[in-house]
């Protein structure tokens, strides 16, 4: 087991620092970082010393170097547009998009089960024909629109919903939340439904699919032929047996959820590592971008890790110990 | 019925809570304000935004002229020694009172390592304190438009910066990290900031102290940055901005309809331009070998013929351009009344371009940005447009700014045959724009810095050298006029035209809208 873990964890490391190094690599084509950290008539000399300081006309492996040296203490240097140490930005904006991923992971499950469920149980009804329709937007609009139109509809027609930010912060400490308040309650909802519309949509499909597999069983069909209740048919064995692949995909798509976060925060100015992220490409802001990128990788080792933790805790096979195994897979 | 009263209740409920205080002001940006420290970043924006907390010796009015700020008077006692009398019983925010010291201290730190204001105060030799409430500049040579920047050139208390450590000036490259100033102000401004959470809100409420009688009527001023155009129009449509800039092109007539806000628009004191590589033998990325066309008087003036500035201007800028014959906007000192854009003349232009040896044109690649000024890219392609029917065959390459500016200034070895570039100069004179645009290439004195085509006139020289020194001001404009004559006729650069300021307020907000884009918050009254 230990050396299990110890392997992954390796293997983590060395994901890291590909992903580092290819971040440094494509760093070479953002531009000139300069321009955007000066006013326009700071003099050629200045520039030039600035690039020496910060290490700019250093070959990029000389500058990853220094970076994954830095990075593994912790330091991931100041941003070049904030001119703040980068790690203090970043914990200050991961509470926000870490409580609007967690709100549409949940509004996807809470929505897109009940949405599956039924459409699975009543296949021709009306109502099942417009949820499908319904999944059927929600896959095939992007992002950006759909938040456009929750704006447009609800924050400038209706006037119900703010339209950008996040309101009502709650400094707790370790922690800043806005789901303490009612202003923040209402400024979450958009971008919630936003992120969350497309992991809903799936949720949906897959637990439709999978209600309507579970349902053509045998042990269902005994269930039914013990003449138990449709309810307890439905959901105390059918459903229950469809959650398995709905908690592992959406386990696996909360690391989605957080990186594709950016487009959402961009469009809601919601202040979190997304809209961060994309500031820092704008103006080429390296230590903000490599530092994202490296945690973004962080967060998918890591749940990956967890996954296959899981596995060798659910999969008796993985724990036999194979004295010999070391010929192959 | 029951089910539609429940839904408006809850519609009140959510709605409720947006009315705001009647004197609150609330604005969006579409970027931060970089930081706090006033002499970190020579931008507009953040300049502008600190100019409401800090304040210089001078400051400007809304159509941009010099009056007195911190300095209540000055005068020239010799031509190269000013005497500043400063204004008495001023106070910071933290209530030091503001001296003499103060305005050394500012000096010192605007131009040590680190700073990005150093332009401002170039050409001084020494400060000296003559009292606690004068000061002597001593300036290298005589400098008639010394005080030209000093109005952004922002005073800070010595007391508060030694015992803040925030002596030297936030600076990316400094070990030590953060400095104090980057998100703590402590000026003799109007406002005072007392909450900053970059990149989400700066709030800021009047100085109760101010020097001067406030014509605001403001109790609070919230800033946001909301970098998405539309969601930005969006926040003033819904009544929870009031104001916002920029809005874009496509937006101004939807702010305008609506009952509740205006747009507010005017000429910026930018010019946008083109510019050509008329410094190498060889053009760059063409198909000419051996020499370069843009030498050729007889191929600019055709390349600027061929441009329908009237067709840019109502069809990509959708009326919000005015059209520019030189490189200064009105408003900027020695802008030139008389100058007329040369006739829109596709036929001469072919004929010229046979005349100068290219009878079936040439082909050249224009570079440009694609996220600086307005439109920049769809102007570009409506040059490609139109250099197609006069035979000059243009590839385009619109880039992310950072690429861009890298590529075509002078760090990336002005890598470009072919260029937009936009250009506001910071003391509003047409010196800076003589001195760093057209003025011919010289490291040593750093002339022609951003004269990326290299272009060089020598009487256009010798005249931007004349009019540094030239004390007597009608005969400083009469040089000024003098060698925009002499580019106009040279056909140096292909003015293109000054973009629109944009601005969205709500109605019952009344600001004044200053042609340098700078929001000036003690102008602004709120009502409801």
């Amino acid at each position: 087991m230990a050396a299990f873990i110890i392997k992954r964890l390796l293997h983590s490391v060395i994901v890291m620092l590909a992903v580092g190094f290819v971040a440094f690599l494509m760093f070479n084509y953002v531009g000139d970082p300069i321009n955007n950290m000066v006013g326009q008539e700071t003099t050629v000399v200045q520039r030039e010393q600035l690039r020496e300081q910060l290490g700019l006309n250093d070959p990029f492996y000389l500058q990853f170097l220094r970076f994954a040296g830095n990075a593994a203490q912790g330091d991931f240097g100041l941003s070049y547009q904030h001119r703040r140490p980068v790690e203090d930005i970043i914990m200050e904006r991961l509470p926000a998009t870490l409580e609007l991923s967690i709100m549409s992971a949940l509004f996807a499950l809470g929505v897109g089960v009940p949405m599956g469920v039924y459409t699975a149980l009543n296949r021709n009804s009306v109502l099942s024909k417009v949820f499908m329709f319904v999944s059927l937007v929600g896959v095939s609009l992007p992002t950006f629109l759909i938040g456009i139109l929750l704006i447009f509809l609800f924050a400038v027609q209706l006037q119900w919903l703010p339209s950008f930010g996040r309101p009502g912060v709650v400094d707790l400490g370790w922690w800043h939340t806005s789901l303490l308040t009612w202003d923040g309650w209402k400024a979450i909802i958009m971008p919630a439904i936003t992120l969350g519309l497309f992991q809903m949509t799936l949720i949906m499909r897959l637990v439709r699919a999978e209600m309507l597999g579970v349902l053509r069983t045998d042990y269902i069909k005994f269930a039914r032929a013990r003449g138990l209740k449709n309810r307890a048919v439905h959901f105390g064995h059918a459903l229950k047996n469809t959650m398995v692949p709905v908690i592992t995909v959406t386990g696996l798509q909360l690391g989605t959820i957080i990186a594709f976060a950016i487009i959402t925060e961009t469009v809601f100015q919601w202040p979190g590592i997304g809209l961060l992220f994309i500031g820092a490409v704008r103006d080429a802001d390296i230590p903000v971008m490599s530092a994202y990128l490296v945690m973004i990788a962080f967060f998918f080792v890591v749940i990956n890790l967890i996954v296959d933790l899981l596995y060798f805790a659910v999969d008796p096979r993985l724990r036999v110990e194979r004295p010999g195994a070391s010929g192959g897979h | 019925m029951r089910i539609k009263t429940a839904f408006l209740a809850g519609a009140a409920i959510l709605a409720g809570t947006q009315v705001g205080n009647a004197e609150t002001l609330r604005y969006a940006f579409q970027a931060d304000v970089n930081t706090l420290d006033p002499h970190s970043l020579n931008e507009t924006f953040t300049l502008g935004y600190q100019g409401n907390i800090y304040e210089g010796l001078t400051r400007r009015t809304p159509d941009l002229s010099i009056e007195p700020a911190l300095a209540e008077r000055w005068e020239i006692i010799e031509p190269t020694r000013w005497r500043f009398f400063l204004r008495q019983g001023v106070t910071f925010h933290n209530g030091n009172p503001f001296t003499a010291e103060d305005v050394v201290f500012s000096y010192e730190r605007a131009t040590a390592e680190g700073s990005d204001v150093a332009v401002k105060v170039a050409g001084i030799e020494e400060m000296v304190v003559v009292d606690d409430h004068t000061v002597d500049v001593i300036t290298t040579t005589p400098n008639p438009i010394l005080i030209a920047e000093w109005d952004n050139w922002y005073i800070m208390d010595r007391e508060w910066a030694e015992a803040n450590g925030a002596v030297g000036v936030t600076n990316i490259a400094d070990p030590d990290g953060e400095s104090f100033a980057n998100r703590n102000a402590n000026g003799t401004g109007p406002f005072m900031v007392t909450e900053r959470q970059p990149e989400i809100v700066t709030v800021a409420v009047p100085n109760p102290n101010w020097w001067d009688e406030p014509e605001h009527n403001l109790t609070e001023v919230v800033f946001q940055p909301i970098a998405e155009d539309a969601t930005r129009v969006a926040a003033l449509l819904s009544g929870e901005m009031d104001l916002v800039f920029p809005v874009p092109l496509q937006d101004t007539d939807r702010v305008q309809a609506s009952d509740e806000t205006r747009s507010l628009t005017g000429p910026e004191l930018r010019t946008v331009f083109l510019g050509m590589d008329q410094a190498r033998d060889e053009l760059l990325y063409s198909d000419v070998t051996g020499a370069n066309p843009f030498q050729d008087i007889r191929v600019r003036e055709a390349v600027y013929r061929a441009l329908d500035m009237d067709a840019i201007q109502r069809v990509v800028m959708r009326g919000q351009s005015t059209p520019a014959a030189t490189l200064v906007a009105p408003g900027i000192n020695g802008f030139p009344e008389d100058l007329q854009r040369h006739d829109h003349d596709p036929d001469r232009s072919r004929e010229l371009l046979a005349q100068a040896g290219y009878p079936d044109g040439f082909r050249v690649q224009l570079n440009c940005p694609n996220d600086r000024y307005v439109n920049d890219e769809a102007i570009c392609q409506a040059v490609v447009g139109m250099l197609a029917r006069v035979g000059i065959t243009v590839d385009l390459l619109a880039e992310t700014r950072s690429v861009y500016f890298g590529r075509i200034l002078k760090q990336g070895g002005y890598d470009s045959a072919f260029y937009m570039l936009g250009w506001t100069p910071s003391s509003f004179d047409s010196y800076n724009v003589l001195f760093n645009l057209v003025g011919t290439r010289d490291d040593d004195m750093g002339r022609g810095t951003f004269n990326v085509g290299g272009y060089s006139n020598p009487e256009i020289d010798a005249l931007t050298a004349d009019i540094l020194v030239e004390t007597d001001l009608a005969r400083r404009d009469e040089l000024i006029d003098e060698a925009w004559t002499l580019l106009h006729e040279d056909f140096g650069y292909l003015p293109l035209h000054q973009q629109a300021l944009s601005w969205g307020v709500r109605n019952g907000v009344t600001v004044a809208q200053r042609a340098d884009n700078s929001f000036v918050w003690r102008h602004v009254t709120v009502e409801n």
